[in-house]
């Protein structure tokens, strides 16, 4: 019953607690539970019969005691509150300011769960976000109210992309973002390096940052994105505004739901991540998108570091069955010092199709990304065949395809930390690169393109 | 009747509730304060356990549980089509209408329209005996679909009355039979239990292809109608891309699409897109044929495994009426996984992977609903089924594709590669097969009598292409001698000029049975007037120089559906050019 007190509880297993004689407790309310030290902590009911509650601790169970424990059924389930105000503010990962200041004036509470969107509600993204990474402008294209993930490695430079991303994401309406930051497990310098390029880029009163950081305990990072993403609804959809959303990293995200997963004692699939890894995920990637009521929009970029670089790892995987596209970061690029490492052929990105070509970027960039995809993917062969029968022996033509792709990875990949490419400027790249190949190889582009824009740089 | 419980534990979407020892098995029970929808699962003593569609926090126990004593059902009847449906038949449009652009959980709306009109007209005379489903009236749904009024299966009887011709909407009477237990009134729609498939007087044969418009499928590895097929590939491979043109391009007379866990912005796409397009056949926007049912990744995880059940049903609704309906499921996987979650919530043994055991039961149950019939009314329908299916990883090994290969007949196997060089289609050529060659040889037969030998010769060159190239990536193409590069040459061809399709070409995206054969036939022409001209030792640097190649190369841009003549010229260009060089080496 709502602020009824419990005192003692029956078992402690990891971060999760049974409470039982309760009474009138309902299926995911939030929990509020003190120990004899008087430190207090929040939980929420996992399962419930008319005697007894599952409750997992959002937070570490250390010096909690069986008989001592206060325990409060709240009777709400997890909360945040929202208003304009938490724009330029810090929280830790249960949405508390961490910032030092009090609490920001709120307008409402929110369930972080928040509600499926009606597809029939939705609108189809097609506005081209202009990054300034040639990569990805070129070739995955981000459209706004898109899900577009990055899959790196530990060591690999995401962090200063998705920065780069934050800096320079335009529309071409130049319409600013407001940027809602959730950090799950990551480390105090990377909180602060993404503090750092807010300030330094002036954002810094646009930003929420919700950061659960790598000490923090590690069930709280059940709630932190849902916390953020609660915000980023609440400034798009009610408040029209349109938000970039960066999750990092969603692979510890995922450790922390395994960890709950196999406490319960319930049957694991993939490599003890629980069977329903996929909906939990969805249930955070499809909070992303426009809608038929608000001018607003939600733009996510999920960043996760796969295992061992395991594109096939469930985590990858199933991101990449709901995301909208990936951008995958490649080893070997990063060890040659490409920025941004993207591998060519793996990223993708599927909402490009409908937001540029004519009258959104250009009209041949359609044709000129397939080209170069379908020609870069040829290098790979022609590099296969190349390290065994050596280059000297490779024809004429394939000689090309390799000096092609060469310079499409340093001249058009490859970029400075700080350089922002138009569009028209990525696009010219694109085809002087295309252009070391001979005109008939150009399969997929069209006559008049070949004529407007082949080897105009010679 | 009602039986009332209470509930007794919750955890997720199963919950427990005691009292129900009167209620059945697979009865909807509404559950909690809310009333949410939900179905008994199981029955032990006095405890009942339930699966609850929609989300249930805040619910506690000690909360009601009713069950009225019927099956989850479907409602059947006018102003199915066109409309877009949740996992357990809500209608998505009118839930914006009631909650705005979320969805609020214990929304209730009925499924069809209950003040929209039908001009009804009666085909049945008053005194007639009729028949379990006899169609007895006709309604013009929309531009392309004329719904039919059918007696409800296990009915019989006396027609004591029929309404005559004119508006009415689907709660008014329309007609009354006198059957053995009484009179009975029936309305334009009616109930049935989706987890029943419904009845017909008989199963047939499959000779008719199901023409997709997609060249590698129809040619390569088609389909019947009535058949089933599976889609698998990995995340990137174009498994919706291609369930997509397969719903625009078909040549069903019904689609029923089902988005069984996937993104949301996929079914706003589809909802966005087939307004606009129109059948190649009627001249008709595609919409008056579709049925979606959208049950996003999103969604409640239970109704999700109903949605598939919820598809079905309506698709034999419509073959009962004599049409043919074809039925794309995407992702089976999300619903196998649907199954694992709440078997994991019911601490039943899990087999492979965690899956319940009876995981292959539930495919071959669902897959076998898929059928050419003969209905009750004695017209032919059938229903086709296409299900993706998204292997973790990409890995074909896993338990859903390998169980669904036991009960499809047609494996359209998306590959990896492909995709990285944006080959779309990317259906492997390789891994793919289709038992219904046979079976639609007939068919393509008559269009062209060499159908069936340029088909496998085909097939051929794509599989010695595919040895080749391991020797290729040894010692390189010019390695070979003429003799094995116009292997290659060939396949090539068929990969780039006839396989691939370019969804978003206006002429590329549909192509027609008739611009299929031409272009098979000039690529096998080809292939074998430049073997001969090679074993007379003409070189092949030679023959590739003729003008027609970059000409086939574009044939599949540069010629529509309804100028097929133009395709001739490619040919004669073709032939006249290799008889030059045939000439000149002499």
């Amino acid at each position: 019953m709502k602020g009824l007190e419990y005192r003692g509880i029956e078992t402690i297993d990891g971060p999760i607690i049974i409470v039982q004689n309760i009474k009138d407790v309902a299926y995911d309310e939030v929990v509020k539970i003190q120990d004899d030290m008087g430190k207090e902590r929040l939980g929420r009911v996992l399962e419930v019969s008319e005697t007894a509650a599952v409750v997992q601790v959002l937070g570490n169970t250390q010096g909690i005691s069986l008989e001592n424990t206060k325990v409060t059924f709240l009777g709400r389930p997890f909360e945040i509150g929202v208003s304009e105000e938490l724009l330029g503010r810090v929280f830790n990962g249960l949405g508390e300011p961490r910032d030092g200041l009090p609490k920001p004036f709120i307008k409402n509470r929110l369930n972080v769960n928040g509600m499926p969107i009606n597809p029939y509600s939705r609108v189809y993204p097609r506005d081209f976000i202009q990054t300034g990474i040639s990569a990805i402008d070129g070739l995955n294209t981000l459209i706004r109210g898109q899900k577009l993930p990055i899959f790196s490695g530990s060591g690999m430079s995401h962090n200063q992309i998705a920065a780069q991303i934050v800096r320079q994401a335009k529309l071409k309406s130049n319409e600013e973002f407001v940027i809602v930051f959730a950090a799950m497990g990551v480390k105090y310098d990377v909180a602060r390096y993404f503090l750092k390029t807010f300030q330094e880029s002036g954002a810094l009163s646009r930003v929420v940052m919700y950061l659960s950081l790598a000490d923090d305990p590690s069930i709280e990072r059940l709630i932190t994105p849902r916390a953020a993403l609660t915000a980023a609804e609440h400034l798009a959809f009610e408040k029209d505004m349109h938000v970039l959303v960066i999750l990092t990293d969603i692979t510890n995200y995922c450790e922390a739901v395994r960890e709950v997963s196999t406490v319960r004692g319930e049957i694991p699939s993939r490599k003890g991540y629980p069977g329903y890894l996929y909906s939990d995920l969805a249930s955070l990637y499809e909070r992303a998108g426009r809608i038929n009521t608000s001018e607003g929009s939600i733009t996510q970029i999920p960043i996760l570091t796969m295992p061992n670089d395991d594109i096939t790892h469930p985590i990858p995987d199933l991101t990449g069955y709901i995301t909208e596209g990936q951008i995958v970061l490649d080893r070997d690029l990063h060890q040659r010092s490409i920025y941004p490492p993207v591998a060519g052929l793996p990223s993708l990105s599927r909402l490009m199709k409908d937001g540029i070509g004519k009258g959104m970027t250009r009209d041949d960039h359609p044709r000129i990304s397939s080209q170069l995809f379908a020609a870069y993917s040829y290098v790979k062969n022609v590099r296969a065949l190349a390290s065994v029968i050596g280059e000297e022996e490779l024809s004429e033509l394939d000689k090309l395809y390799l000096k092609f792709g060469d310079s499409f990875e340093k001249e058009f990949v490859n970029q400075n930390i700080n350089e922002n490419r138009e569009i028209e400027k990525t696009l010219e790249i694109g085809w002087k690169v295309a252009s070391l190949l001979p005109k008939d190889e150009l399969y997929r582009v069209k006559e008049k393109d070949i004529e407007q824009y082949y080897g105009r740089e010679k | 009747m009602e039986v009332k419980g209470r509930i007794i534990s919750i955890n997720g979407p199963i919950v427990k509730a005691s009292g129900l020892r009167e209620a059945g098995m697979l009865d909807v029970v509404e559950v909690g304060e809310l009333g949410l929808i939900g179905e008994i699962i199981r029955n032990e003593g006095d405890i009942a356990t339930i699966q609850v569609y929609e989300d249930n926090s805040g619910m506690k126990p000690g909360e009601p549980v009713v069950s009225h004593r019927r099956p989850l059902s479907v409602e059947l009847g006018p102003g199915l089509i066109g409309s877009i449906y949740d996992g357990i038949q809500r209608p998505l449009i009118e839930l914006e209408k009631l909650s705005g652009a979320f969805i609020k959980r214990g929304e209730k709306t009925s499924a069809l329209s209950k003040t929209k009109k039908w001009l009804f007209e009666p085909i049945a005379k008053k005194g007639d005996n009729v028949n379990p489903g006899q169609v007895i009236g006709e309604i013009q749904e929309t531009g392309l679909i004329k719904s039919k009024i059918m007696v409800p299966p296990e009915i019989s009887g006396e027609l004591t009355f029929i309404n005559k011709q004119n508006e009415y909407t689907i709660e008014d009477i329309i007609y009354k039979i006198k059957t053995k237990d009484g009179e009975k009134s029936f309305t334009l729609s009616n109930f049935w239990p989706v987890r029943i498939p419904r009845p017909y007087k008989e199963k047939l044969g499959m000779d008719a292809p199901l023409i997709t418009g997609l060249r590698v499928i129809d040619t390569f590895f088609p389909i019947s109608k009535g058949g089933t097929a599976a889609i698998p590939g990995g995340f990137g491979t174009g498994k919706t891309m291609t369930q997509h043109s397969l719903a625009k391009w078909s040549d069903a007379d019904i689609i029923v699409y089902i988005g069984c866990g996937e993104r949301g912005n996929e079914m706003t796409d589809v909802l966005n897109e087939f307004p606009k397009l129109v059948d190649p056949k009627s001249g008709r926007p595609i919409m008056e044929r579709t049925i979606l049912i959208a049950n996003t990744s999103n969604m409640p995880v239970a109704a999700r495994e109903v949605s598939i059940y919820t598809g079905v049903t309506i698709a034999e609704y419509f073959r009962d009426m004599g049409y043919d309906v074809a039925i794309m499921a995407d992702s089976t996987s999300r619903w196998a996984e649907a199954l694992r979650e709440l078997s994991g919530r019911l601490e039943e043994m899990p087999a492979e992977e965690g899956f319940p055991a009876y995981l292959p039961t539930r495919l071959a149950e669902f897959y076998e609903r898929a059928s050419r019939v003969e209905t009750l009314c004695s017209e032919y329908g059938s229903v086709s089924i296409i299900g993706a299916v998204s292997p973790p990883g990409g890995d074909f090994s896993e338990p859903v594709t390998q169980h669904t290969k036991r009960f499809i007949r047609c494996f359209w196997g998306l590959s990896k590669e492909l995709a990285n060089a944006r080959h779309y289609p990317s259906i492997g050529w390789i891994a793919s097969y289709s038992e219904y060659v046979d079976e639609v040889s007939e068919w393509w037969e008559k269009q062209n009598p060499h159908w069936r030998e340029y088909r496998d010769n085909a097939m051929e060159i794509l599989n010695r292409e595919n040895r080749l190239q391991q020797i290729v990536k040894l010692v390189g193409p010019e390695a070979l001698p003429d003799s094995q590069k116009i292997i290659l040459r060939a396949a090539e061809m068929l990969k780039n000029a006839f396989m691939q399709q370019n969804a978003f070409d206006d002429i590329d995206m549909y192509a027609s049975p008739g611009k299929q054969l031409n272009m098979l036939d000039i690529i096998m022409t080809f292939y074998y007037r430049t073997k001969e001209m090679i074993a007379k030792g003409i070189p092949l640097v030679k023959i590739n120089k003729i003008k027609s190649i970059p000409q086939i190369m574009r044939m599949r841009f540069a010629v529509e559906n309804e100028k097929l003549e133009k395709f001739n010229d490619i040919k004669e260009k073709m032939i006249q050019e290799l008889d030059d060089i045939e000439r000149s080496s002499k």
